[in-house]
């Protein structure tokens, strides 16, 4: 016989709601909900909760799971130097802090003007300029790779490297010269996939030697952000994090001199 | 029998899931549960038995309790990912109700709710994961509750700040 006056605790009806509750106390429980208009309100409540939850959420787990999750690439040990894993990771965390600093503070107010804050912005402005252009993009054509890659080593004071991203899809462009940061030349070359995808590498004279990966997005484009031996890279391209992470990870290790050095 | 990393390798999918719910946004959930992989990995010789699913939601809540730990200490920084938006912002139409409404949970409270309701852990399990007793698994889940329901029903909820 169920009784139906049994005391029911909160904790009981939780317990039922989660499935939580021994068998002997379900009937009982079932039935005190039954006289009890106000609790049963509580636990439908409580019970559309969870279906909002699962609903917003569940589909989570169904999605296919990215590249840099799969336990091959988790497992991976980079090669010597600071590694890309290493630093993909640390922009994860950078990103939370620069997004916030950025929106913070105002471009140029305290940033030092060849930081982070302002080189990113300088070579995402640039990205967005260009990356529409249809008949002008760059000043020196992809075919011309070579000359381009002298040219803009010479104006820019140091050997610069122009990467060779065929092996993920994407024809160089060219390259074009842009003022920088302080009013030195920066370099900037410009990728396309065959869908008409661009990407954009900027380079420009940074005051540190060296730097962590950072990631910021601004208005529909994204860009990874690093200092390796002075020199300020910003890939940038279409705010799509798995892309560009990629896309990123080509150009780090064509342009890791430091790391080159090292080994 | 699967391997230590098969099981780890078909949890993956709902740690995404626990991530996402977690923290809202799919990058940082997606880098929290890239790092629960490679410690996981890198210290399989430490686990000794016991369910594999439990351990790495372990692994994913303490580095989320670390990461919300380290941007409350950086606040001029850090604004707090999208949740004191979220706190300020009444609900509104849509589905994103519900994710605004678990913006406005205490960490710890938020982390028993989804792992009871989203990812069908015991109370048991998740006093393991939290590392604390039942009692205070359930009382976590009845204040957050309460404090869904509250924001649901559109009464203003009392702010309160991720420590």
């Amino acid at each position: 016989m169920i009784d139906r006056d049994a005391p029911v605790t909160e904790d009981e009806l939780h317990a039922f709601v989660d499935g939580e509750l021994p068998a002997d106390r379900r009937e009982a429980v079932a039935a005190f909900l039954a006289n009890h208009p106000e609790d049963a309100a509580k636990v439908a409540a409580w019970r559309a909760q969870m279906d909002e939850i699962r609903t917003r959420y569940g589909a989570v787990a169904d999605e296919p799971v990215p590249e840099r999750l799969k336990l091959d690439y988790v497992m991976r040990t980079p090669r010597g130097g600071r590694s890309w894993m290493g630093m993909a990771a640390a922009a994860a965390v950078a990103a939370f802090v620069i997004g916030g600093a950025a929106g913070w503070m105002a471009r140029g107010a305290s940033a030092a003007p060849n930081g982070f804050a302002s080189i990113t912005a300088d070579a995402i402005d640039a990205y967005k300029l260009y990356v529409v252009e249809v008949r002008h993009p760059v000043e020196v054509p992809g075919s011309e790779r070579a000359h381009m890659t002298q040219w803009l080593s010479k104006r820019f004071g140091t050997a610069l490297q122009v990467p060779d991203l065929e092996s993920i899809g994407l024809k160089l462009v060219g390259g074009r010269l842009l003022p920088g940061p302080t009013g030195e030349a920066a370099a900037f070359y410009m990728y396309e996939s065959a869908s008409g995808e661009r990407f954009t590498i900027y380079c420009a004279k940074a005051t540190t030697p060296e730097s962590a990966l950072r990631y910021k997005t601004a208005d529909g484009a994204a860009a990874f952000y690093w200092v390796d031996d002075k020199v300020a890279y910003v890939v940038s391209g279409p705010a799509d994090r798995d892309r560009l992470e990629k896309v990123t990870k080509q150009v780090y290790e064509q342009v890791d001199r430091s790391g080159a050095r090292k080994s | 029998m699967p391997t230590f990393r098969q099981k780890v390798e078909a949890t993956i999918p709902a740690l995404r899931r626990y991530g996402r719910a977690l923290t809202r946004d799919t990058d940082i959930a997606d880098d929290l549960v890239q790092d629960t992989l490679v410690r996981a990995l890198r210290s399989e010789h430490l686990f000794h038995g016991g369910d594999v699913r439990s351990w790495l939601y372990t692994i994913l809540t303490n580095l989320n309790r670390n990461r919300l730990r380290s941007l409350a200490r950086r606040p001029t920084l850090a604004p707090i990912e999208d949740n004191d938006a979220a706190e300020l912002a009444g609900p509104e139409a849509g589905g994103r109700d519900i994710e605004r409404a678990l913006a406005t949970l205490v960490d710890d409270q938020r982390q028993a709710l989804l792992l009871v309701v989203l990812e069908g852990l015991t109370y048991r399990e998740v006093a393991e994961v939290q590392g604390v007793p039942i009692g205070t698994v359930m009382s976590r889940l009845a204040r957050a509750r309460v404090q869904i329901k509250t924001y649901l029903d559109g009464e203003r909820p009392a702010l309160r700040r991720v420590k």
